[in-house]
């Protein structure tokens, strides 16, 4: 099962650290992640397996959430079935 | 692998152009909990909408965040009440009307739908028990709707319950009138009805249906009005292209929900519900995207063409989507739920006769108007026969939730509050139809009835 994360907020030190630690620790495989930085502002994706992790998807996805509270960006967590379903036929 | 532009494109949709899965819809088949005792039959119907959808909402929530994609709202329909009734030979049905709203308070859901009946031939005793207890019924329940199916294609029109229905309204409009007659704002009628339709007032699950089904309802004019922003200025052809671009996302997104609500929820799929259905925030408007197809308000000369190209191409999109589209699937025009009809209609640029037009080429009718207390029931019951007539000779679905407010006359406004929104009073034509609906009997099916 992959999920999608996003993470967008103001940018600052450690934000790829502070998340990758969360997801390492939840023993969630990160497969590909790409980041921009536009007009100061951080802009992530990643594509996240986690096919490993004991934690229900639900739970990661507030995990995710109160993380990016913590650190003033969002971070969303997204089952990657709704992309592929709105963009491939 | 998905592009970063399709995960943008998607999130944006989401955040900034309201696109949201509007209703997932339990449908509770109630015909088994039929007995001769009214406090049992309560008693039966309540235990059978509790335990089926017990983790209605809770699953509605978990698959919004698994997603990321908001579920507005979870909601029930139920047999049509007037089949459940009957066998208590009960002379009112308004203590079903309070199991059902108990039910849903218990399950958590904000409208359950089914306090119905299906009259387009004739009444039975039942079906004019149940008829007589709709004005205390929504009176005094808060989540409960109402809806009666007046005609069809292959019957005709039952006029006799159409001249009811008018007084129905009124009484119910009285009764509610220190909330602003907001009981009518919970009750339909139909011509034409599906058995299937998800969305509020209208839903109730038909005798054809399963034991227990999941119908889900998806929604996003934000989306379809963003997406014409981008191709300002091309020929009809390229903006249809975008509008079943557009469609077929938002009902893949649908679908999607909806496979994954009836999996875990152990109830099977029925359909998928694509209607456009406006809301009162900014942004999420059918009369936006009328107005960004180049109509300078809503209401003008063109809006009729405008709306059939939208509800034709969003139709087009969504059977591309998924084999199970269903239920109404279109473009809703509810006038109080969409702010830029709300300004048309205050600028005088939308009628209630350009709105009858419009509901020629869109999916249902006329839908949450306003109009002064004093209009007469015989007029009421004009304005649907008129509605009725349309479904009746198109073979499709045409439906009437109008509101007569109480102490309110053209120039005021009136306050639903949520969802339902804001309206301005609308003007009605002054000329008397009594004679007319005062003849009773039933409209003869069309001609094209007899297709057999």
């Amino acid at each position: 099962m992959k999920g999608i994360i996003t993470v967008i907020g103001k940018d600052k030190v450690g934000i790829i650290g502070k998340v990758c630690t969360l997801l390492s620790d939840q023993n969630v495989n990160i497969l590909d992640i790409s980041q921009t930085i536009l007009q100061g502002y951080f802009n992530m994706l990643m594509v996240v397996d986690l096919t490993h992790t004991h934690t229900d998807f639900v739970e990661l996805v507030d995990k995710l959430s109160e993380l990016g509270k913590a650190i003033e960006v969002d971070i969303k967590l997204q089952h990657q079935d709704i992309f592929d379903s709105m963009h491939r036929i | 692998m998905i592009s970063r532009f399709e995960v943008q494109e998607t999130n944006k949709m989401i955040q900034e152009e309201n696109l949201d899965i509007r209703t997932i819809t339990m449908g509770i088949n109630l015909l088994d909990c039929i007995t001769d005792d009214m406090d049992k039959l309560c008693n039966n119907i309540y235990d059978k909408i509790t335990s089926k959808a017990e983790n209605l909402v809770s699953t509605g929530e978990n698959i919004s965040k698994k997603y990321g994609i908001p579920i507005v709202n979870k909601r029930i329909s139920v047999t049509p009440i007037a089949l459940v009734g009957g066998a208590t030979k009960a002379a009112s049905y308004v203590p079903i009307a309070k199991a059902l709203d108990r039910a849903a308070k218990t399950v958590g859901i904000n409208f359950i739908g089914g306090f119905s009946a299906l009259v387009h031939k004739g009444c039975s005793a039942a079906d004019t028990v149940l008829i007589e207890s709709i004005p205390e019924a929504l009176d005094i329940t808060e989540r409960v709707c109402s809806s009666v199916n007046l005609g069809s294609t292959r019957t005709g029109i039952n006029m006799d319950a159409v001249k009811r229905m008018g007084e129905i309204i009124k009484e119910t409009s009285i009764r509610t009138a220190d909330r602003d007659s907001i009981g009518c704002a919970k009750f339909v009628v139909f011509c034409n009805a599906p058995e299937d339709n998800p969305f509020m007032a209208g839903a109730f699950h038909g005798v054809g249906e399963r034991d227990v089904v999941i119908n889900v309802g998806v929604s996003g004019p934000g989306v379809v009005k963003k997406a014409l922003e981008n191709v300002k200025g091309v020929d009809f052809e390229t903006m249809c292209e975008m509008v079943k671009r557009t469609a077929f996302k938002i009902t893949r997104a649908g679908q999607m929900v909806a496979r994954e609500a009836s999996e875990v929820l152990g109830v099977p799929f029925g359909i998928i519900d694509l209607s456009l259905a406006p809301t009162p925030a900014i942004g999420d408007s059918i009369a936006e995207i009328i107005e960004e197809m180049g109509i300078e308000m809503v209401g003008g000369p063109g809006t009729t063409a405008a709306l059939a190209i939208l509800n034709d191409c969003v139709k087009k999109g969504g059977v591309m989507a998924s084999s199970y589209v269903g239920g109404l699937s279109g473009a809703f025009i509810p006038v109080s739920e969409d702010h830029g009809m709300i300004r048309a209609a205050e600028k005088g640029a939308l009628t209630l006769e350009k709105l009858e037009a419009m509901t020629c080429v869109c999916s249902v009718g006329l839908d949450m108007i306003a109009i002064p207390g004093s209009t007469s029931a015989a007029t009421i019951s004009g304005i649907i026969a008129d509605e009725m007539a349309i479904g009746m000779i198109n073979a499709k679905t045409t439906a009437v939730r109008i509101i007569p407010v109480e102490g309110k006359s053209v120039g005021d406004q009136v306050e639903f509050g949520g969802l339902l929104g804001y309206a301005p009073i609308m003007s009605v034509n002054p000329y008397s139809c009594e004679k007319f609906i005062a003849r009773g009997g039933r409209i003869p099916a069309p001609i094209h009835s007899f297709k057999n």
